[in-house]
């Protein structure tokens, strides 16, 4: 059954969220539990609000992602889709509206959130004079993790790490230290995954690599920010578009059309 | 491999630990802090035109030298978590934001009491008169932790809004100072006695307890401030 999104105030178009792949049920606007104790939708959005002084990064987004699903946000550069990200991910607060995820209010449970989200931004958030296996143990540490060196040992391994585990992040390159960012970002197995343009400075054999990580073949409900309308609408299952921190587009992925996509940059 | 939210003081020690790498990886803090105290040290001497110093005029000398070298102490508390994205990495883990603040404070009290380690000993060798005897040693020690568990406090406050700013090293003396003037007046005082020329004298315990008093009003104060500075 395909759970019905919220009416989107600024697009003509009248969205419906895609089914999830896997666990997903009926909508869920309430925040009511699923069978399973889960909230049916892993984020719901409602008229949500972020302000930077007199700007608005976000301007009333709404909408709700099934669990298990992926939402791809186009917009061009200061259209709001990081800002998104980090409302989700509880580092910035909402000004107005409301943000849940897996069920938990950002603003007043944003400590439940933490624990359950992995975040890959554009900064990696890893120290150059810690090595890789540093950085992670650092992390791991950070999030309670008992017994992480065999999880480590197994990232950096897919990742193509391994021999250089012992190395400081200072002499990685880009594509290298990207890579390790991965590694953070799922360390703790979340169940959501937060990626803004999480292949950025990968080349194909490394984007390949981290894909079983935190590609559509994960199973985790992802919201991913893309400038690639192909690669983005194939990879997702609900499409935002955001413009201005407006609303501008959001549909089905597989309703929407790469020109669709493109006006948003026009 | 299991995951449970880390109690506070696990996560601080994690942080900690982590600071005190960073600093035995590329010890810029510690160096600059050291460098400063004897560079002072060289230019007390000259422009005031004595070989020794001693009672209040020494104790002057030794608090002013130790708390202007804790000002780049706390300048640089934070700045590799800003350069790195260290804060945004420890604000999304799920662990209590007091963790951080007990981290930070307890690596600048490391960081303190290593360079006191090095500068009080200079101190005496370059500037100050009579030397306290070995019961005025101890004593000094005590001021001198009350003293720095303050700092440490009020410097990771200060560090913390600093760090947000662009004019952090600006913001950090205009903060800092006004914040450390008490922790400057009350160890000047309690240590004046021990660098009396006549002997060391008896600790001023009125001093000692100001110092006392003041670390836990700011601790108090930073317990309660601490998350809303480091959160949007």
């Amino acid at each position: 059954m395909a759970p019905e999104a919220p009416a989107e105030p600024s697009s003509a178009a009248t969205p419906r969220a895609p089914a999830a792949r896997r666990g997903a049920r009926s909508p869920n606007p309430t925040g009511a539990q699923g069978a399973g104790g889960e909230p049916a939708h892993a984020i719901e959005l409602d008229a949500l609000v972020r302000r930077y002084g007199e700007r608005a990064a976000l301007d009333g987004v709404t909408l709700a992602l099934p669990a298990g699903s992926t939402l791809v946000v186009f917009g061009p550069n200061g259209a709001g889709k990081s800002t998104l990200l980090r409302v989700l991910a509880t580092l910035l607060r909402p000004t107005a509206g409301t943000a849940r995820v897996l069920g938990c209010d950002v603003l007043r449970e944003g400590w439940r959130v933490r624990g359950r989200i992995g975040f890959l931004g554009h900064e990696p958030l890893l120290y150059g004079d810690l090595s890789a296996s540093e950085n992670l143990a650092y992390h791991a540490r950070l999030h309670g993790l008992r017994d992480a060196s065999a999880r480590i040992a197994e990232l950096l391994e897919r990742v193509g790490l391994a021999s250089r585990s012992a190395d400081r992040v200072h002499t990685f390159s880009r594509g290298m230290v990207q890579r390790l960012a991965v590694c953070r970002a799922v360390l703790h197995d979340p169940a959501v995954l937060l990626l803004d343009e999480p292949r950025a400075n990968l080349d194909p054999a490394a984007a390949e690599l981290v894909e079983p990580l935190v590609g559509r073949s994960s199973g985790r409900t992802r919201v991913v920010t893309s400038h690639d309308p192909v690669g983005g609408l194939a990879e997702g299952d609900l499409a935002l578009g955001l413009r201005a921190g407006r609303q501008a587009l959001l549909a089905p992925a597989a309703d929407v059309r790469p020109a669709q996509v493109g006006e948003l940059y026009r | 491999m299991s995951a449970r939210p880390p109690a506070t003081l696990a996560a601080a020690r994690a942080v900690l630990a982590k600071e005190l790498r960073l600093e035995r990886r590329a010890p810029q803090t510690l160096v600059a802090m050291a460098l400063y105290s004897s560079t002072a040290y060289v230019v007390f001497h000259f422009a005031l035109a004595r070989d020794t110093v001693d009672g209040s005029l020494a104790a002057g000398v030794l608090w002013v030298t130790l708390t202007l070298a804790a000002l780049l102490g706390i300048g640089r508390l934070f700045v590799s978590d800003r350069d790195e994205g260290g804060l945004e990495g420890f604000l999304l883990a799920p662990v209590d934001r007091s963790a951080l603040l007990l981290a930070k404070a307890a690596a600048l009290l490391a960081f303190l009491v290593a360079v006191q380690l090095v500068a009080v000993p200079l101190f005496a060798i370059l500037l100050l008169g009579p030397a306290p005897g070995a019961g005025g040693w101890l004593r000094l020690v005590l001021v001198l932790l009350l003293a720095d568990a303050g700092i440490a406090v009020v410097g990771t406050l200060v560090a913390a809004i600093a760090v947000q700013t662009r004019a952090r090293d600006l913001i950090t003396s205009i903060m800092a100072l006004p914040l450390l003037l008490p922790v400057l007046i009350a160890a000047s005082r309690a240590t004046a006695p021990l660098f009396a020329e006549a002997g060391a004298g008896a600790l001023a315990g009125r001093w000692l307890a100001i110092l006392g008093l003041y670390d836990l009003l700011f601790a108090l104060l930073a317990w309660a401030l601490f998350d809303y500075l480091v959160e949007d």
